[in-house]
């Protein structure tokens, strides 16, 4: 046979785009919003293109403030009604959207990969099947809802602005958990990529989907600021940069809007000595080269044990050169178009300084289309982690090396990022593997693989990357709230009777307080104490504590390391014991109470005690699940701890709130640097004798009094601070909102609201163990 | 081949395989479903999958007459009217004939002066469970009568027991007693329990002097699967990277349809160079693969889907 025919060619194989263009040119290749249960007339449009070749695919109509505001008003109205529906009602509507999904699915495959670039068996053979699943997943959710979570109910209007890289996924990531616990959603489409979503509208419709239930607006980032700035808008999801994210957590600063907020990524990909490196590799190319590198969770970072790092990136080298650059509706390739131009340009300028950093660039000799937005799969080597192209999101198929020697080395390494989203270890090692996921600083693990998604498991950050959990129960729980409301609008400020202070009573010895810091009493930087008031009758003092005592506090905080590694039953021994040693000073405990706040002392320290006990017996039992996700294997959903927590406490009820905060943060794992009441402080200052004679390694927990705003404002931009729960003013909650973004740390602020402390029904009490951790997933395919 | 290619078992190798099962399976769902080969590119596949064919008859009821029929398929496996359509005038053929021992100098009978391989089966096909000795003249045997290719069987209770060293020696053993013919070595992978077993007598069975290795029998409870297809190739390739040798690779065993047949082509290009796209190192074992090749071919020929009277059967 000739030369030719023993080449074994693959040719071309093109999915044909005949029907989704039709598609479009029954609409006229324009689209307005959809609106209320129907589309609106195409105005002031932008133009989408196919960025594979350029080609115009459609208009898109600009979201403007009335736009946005009448989808609002609709989903506002679609709410009573949606959110009252019969969970088998609201099921089928789901059900419904998960089957057209799946009967229109090779031309919504089509459709993407048109908008957006990406290779058609991507589409078809991953996004589109998981979108589908999503819906599927869901319908269940609404289904049982009322069994699972009797004391939930729906937010109400949910905000919502996806990004381009999986379009239509990231629509299912965010609708059908809203809708399946009964809210309505208004959703803004990236204005690159929003053909699938006005498809999905049709969809909608088909469905019978209620009026208002659902509404998706186009637009850019403009609209988007619409929709976040919406005052009738209870919630804001958004899948984004984080730069977009600091923005919107910034916005909503002070506003009592939850978010949830799923960001950027630098992800470390792990390879040690002792794995299957052949299957490493592939994992390697499903990691950064699935989706163009346009993924959060790529591993962008690829840390390979140092021993086998030659062996290891000639392998991979080789591997670079089989891949396929080319037409996304050619079903033999694997990388296709960057979705935009800018994009291209800004993978084009990193790679540039990197290079200019130092990296060598190692690109494979393929062919790259003349036309389009395309690049090359690229491998950067001699990276460091002191060079910026490692430590910034490149958004692209771009991949730098980094040797390490130990596992304790890879682990400091991959945490070594303002970025905590996902992770993949690659060991044969089983004791290995299940060592290093719960160390490494992310939401999402995969052991001996990659870039897993399910319905059933919650995706979503540590860190700078987010927070939130999109996916399984965790991330249904985002789009829930608390039916008993634990607020109270009017903070009971009852006076101050004193009436059991004896007159005549010899003299007690002085007492001085001091801060509690890495476990030792300490002076106040300041050298100042604050004289404590109670009738204009002076009852004692506290240190004032200053940013320095703040600095010192979170810094033990953050490097303790016995209690977070301590077992849940220890920790829960140690609680438990703390609530003995109380028991014995309930008297003093009571009358300082009584001293301060002139209300029922002795009560109040019941409720303590019973509040400890409450928490440490959740301790070993708050526990993970394990997701049915569609492998087989299973993923882990571990609870972990924030880590460090700072709690500025509210002054009603000043030792109830103190040991309601304090040991549902420390039942969980984290370490504590708490602020006492300004006003009531004493009893909870009186704490860390408690604390020192109950085995809490030092550092576990860290009182520092003084100026309530001035020390939360220096706590709510500390780095190092994982969360912080403010109860002071409303202004103040602003401010911690607004400051949290420096890291993203997670806030729970009051909104100048007082919580009524005594007697709290048990989901409020839950919800402070919810606040104490966050969930990673850790995905572990087994079989021999 | 010369009997100088052989090399010294190294254990700490052998034992230092690392197989990710899921890993293994991942990749092989997600490869078939990376690569499409349509229209004009998937003719000249499904030609070069013919030339790759090791056109096999291993039954009971072999005779000489069924050899003589399957020798003359495998001289012209496809009508010439289709090839003439196809716009084919090379001549092609199966890349060897293999049958049992005793039908070996049936085989060459057929064959003739043809340039086509006849292999033989030997040391107790299909379970290896008879004496060392036995085995040892049975290729002797084979040869003598015309084979110049051997597809020996391992003894699969050395792999299960991890007798690694006494494998190692039998395949020496086999090898020297081929010379300068062709040794394929079957690992009976469906026999071996774990994928890590699978690697780890690839690699024996390559440091002994193996020229192939095969997967299976086509008598095991399961035969080639892509996943174990995989990590022989693996194997293979890392292989040749530590001593320059290039082994080939033999799928056999279930392969029946011609989908089936590109997906193991595809493998091999997207995991491979080139160059192991030769019938000198890569070649598919089946008996009614052929018939569905034809079809398909017919197929492209006409447009329309053929049936299994209209070739000439195996």
């Amino acid at each position: 046979m000739n030369k030719d025919i023993r080449e074994m060619n693959y040719g071309p194989s093109l999915e044909s785009s005949e029907l989704a263009l039709k598609w479009l040119s029954k609409n006229n290749n324009k689209f307005g919003h959809f609106i209320n249960g129907k589309m609106t007339t195409p105005i002031n449009t932008f133009e989408t293109i196919n960025p594979a070749n350029l080609d115009i695919l459609a208009s898109i109509s600009k979201g403007s403030l009335s736009d946005v505001n009448n989808a609002v008003k609709s989903a506002k109205v679609a709410f009573k009604n949606w959110k009252n529906l019969k969970p088998f009602e609201r099921s089928k509507y789901l059900y419904a959207l998960a089957r057209l999904i799946q009967k229109n699915s090779r031309i919504l495959a089509v459709l993407e990969t048109l908008d957006n670039g990406k290779p058609i068996r991507e589409t078809r053979d991953l996004d589109i099947p998981l979108v589908a699943r999503h819906f599927y997943h869901h319908a269940g959710w609404a289904e049982i809802l009322k069994d699972k979570f009797p004391k939930k109910e729906p937010l109400g209007v949910i905000g919502q602005i996806i990004p381009w890289n999986f379009p239509l996924l990231m629509l299912s990531w965010k609708i059908a958990p809203a809708l399946a616990a009964g809210n309505t959603v208004v959703l803004k489409p990236a204005e690159t990529s929003p053909l699938t979503a006005m498809f999905f509208a049709e969809l909608c419709i088909e469905a019978q989907i209620p009026p208002g239930v659902v509404n998706i607006v186009n637009g850019d980032g403009e609209t988007g600021a619409f929709i976040v700035k919406n005052k009738q808008i209870s919630k804001i999801a958004f899948t984004g940069s984080t730069e977009v994210g600091r923005l919107i957590r910034k916005e909503t600063a002070g506003k009592d809007k939850k978010i949830s907020l799923e960001l950027g990524g630098k992800s470390a990909f792990i390879v040690f000595e002792d794995s299957d490196l052949d299957s490493a590799i592939e994992g390697v190319v499903d990691s950064i080269w699935f989706n163009q590198g346009e993924v959060c969770c790529a591993g962008s970072r690829l840390l390979v044990q140092e021993g086998i790092q030659n062996k290891f990136i000639t392998k991979l080298k080789r591997r670079m050169s089989k891949l396929r650059l080319g037409n996304p509706l050619d079903k033999s390739t694997d990388i296709g178009a960057i979705n935009s131009l800018q994009q291209l340009k800004k993978i084009k300028s990193i790679v540039a300084s990197g290079s200019k950093e130092g990296a060598n660039i190692y690109q494979p000799k393929i062919e790259i289309p003349k036309k389009g937005f395309f690049y090359p799969p690229t491998l950067l080597e001699n990276t460091h982690q002191s060079m910026n192209i490692c430590q910034t999101e490149i958004f692209g198929p771009v991949l730098s090396v980094i040797p390490f020697r130990t596992p304790k080395e890879a682990v400091s390494i991959a945490n070594n990022s303002r970025y905590g989203l996902s992770s993949s270890i690659w060991t044969e090692n089983i004791n290995l593997g299940l060592d290093i996921a719960p160390k490494i600083k992310a939401g999402v693990v995969w052991i001996n693989s990659t870039n897993l998604f399910d319905a059933s498991a919650g995706f979503g950050g540590y860190r700078e990357s987010g927070f939130g959990r999109e996916g399984g129960e965790e991330g249904l729980l985002d789009y829930l709230n608390e039916s008993s409301k634990p607020l109270i609008s009017v903070q009971k400020q009852k006076k101050n009777k004193n009436k059991k202070i004896e007159k005549n009573k010899p003299k007690t010895i002085d007492r001085t307080r001091k801060l509690f810091i890495g476990g030792l009493q300490k002076r106040s930087d300041s050298g100042y104490d604050k004289h404590i008031y109670s009738s204009n009758k002076l009852i004692g003092q506290v240190p004032l504590g200053n940013r320095k005592d703040i600095r010192d506090a979170v810094e033990s905080a953050s490097n303790e390391s016995k209690w977070r590694s301590m077992t849940a039953h220890a920790r829960a021994q140690v609680l438990y014991y703390a609530a003995e040693n109380l028991d014995l000073r309930k008297d003093e405990f009571a009358q300082t109470i009584q001293l301060m706040t002139g209300e029922n002392g002795k009560d109040e320290v019941d409720q303590a005690l019973e509040n400890i006990f409450y928490f440490a017996s959740w301790a070993d039992k708050f526990e993970g699940t394990i997701h049915n996700v569609p492998i087989r294997g299973v993923s882990l959903a571990m609870k972990e701890p924030l880590g460090v927590i700072a709690i500025v406490c509210p002054d009603n009820n000043p030792l109830l709130s103190f040991i309601h905060l304090v040991f549902s943060a420390l039942c969980m794992g984290n370490t504590v640097v708490v602020v006492p009441s300004e006003k009531h402080p004493l009893c909870a200052i009186d704490m860390y004798q408690i604390f020192e004679t109950s085995d809490f390694p030092p550092g576990a927990i860290n009182i520092v009094t003084g100026n309530r705003d001035e020390l939360s404002e220096t706590l709510s931009k500390h780095m190092q601070v994982d969360g912080i729960w403010y109860f002071g003013s409303k202004d103040g909650s602003k401010k911690i909102e607004e400051n949290s973004n420096s890291n993203l740390k997670q806030t729970w602020v009051n909104n100048g609201l007082s919580y009524s402390w005594v007697d709290l029904p048990k989901e409020i009490k839950m919800k402070s163990l919810q606040k104490s951790i966050q969930i990673k997933n850790i995905w572990i395919p087994y079989g021999e | 081949m010369s009997q100088s290619q052989q090399f010294d078992l190294d254990i700490n190798l052998i034992l230092s395989q690392k197989v990710n099962l899921s890993a293994v399976e991942r990749r092989c769902e997600s490869i078939i479903k990376r690569r499409s080969v349509k229209k004009k590119s998937q003719v000249e596949w499904l030609l070069n999958t013919i030339e790759f064919m090791d056109l096999t008859t291993l039954a009971g009821d072999d005779t000489p007459g069924r050899v003589s029929r399957l020798c003359h398929k495998a001289l012209n496996p496809v009508r010439k009217d289709i090839l003439n359509d196809l716009g084919i005038s090379d001549h092609i053929s199966a890349a060897a004939v293999c049958v049992y021992p005793n039908l070996v100098k049936e085989a060459k009978l057929s064959i003739g002066k043809y340039k086509i391989p006849i292999a033989s089966v030997a040391t107790g096909f299909p379970t290896g469970q008879i004496p060392e000795s036995i085995k040892i003249s049975e290729i002797k045997a084979a040869i003598r009568d015309g084979a110049r290719e051997i597809d020996v069987v391992i003894n699969r209770d050395k792999v299960l027991t991890g007798k690694w060293k006494a494998l190692y020696e039998d395949i020496k053993q086999y090898k020297t007693v081929c010379g300068q013919n062709h040794l394929k070595v079957i690992i009976g992978a469906g026999d071996l329990g774990t994928l890590r077993n699978v690697v780890k007598a690839s690699w024996v069975s390559m440091m002994a002097g193996a020229d192939f290795i095969k997967t299976s029998t086509g008598k095991e409870p399961t035969n080639a699967t892509l996943p174990v297809s995989l990590v022989m190739i693996r194997a293979i390739r890392d292989f040749y990277d530590l001593t320059g040798k290039k082994i080939g690779f033999k799928a056999a065993g279930g392969i029946s349809k011609s989908k089936q047949a590109i997906n193991y082509l595809i493998l091999m290009r997207e995991e491979f160079d080139n160059d192991w796209l030769n019938k000198n190192l890569f070649r598919i074992g089946a008996s009614s693969l052929l018939a569905d090749v034809e079809r398909q071919l017919e197929h492209h020929s006409t447009g329309s889907y053929s049936a299994d009277n209209r070739h000439p059967i195996v």
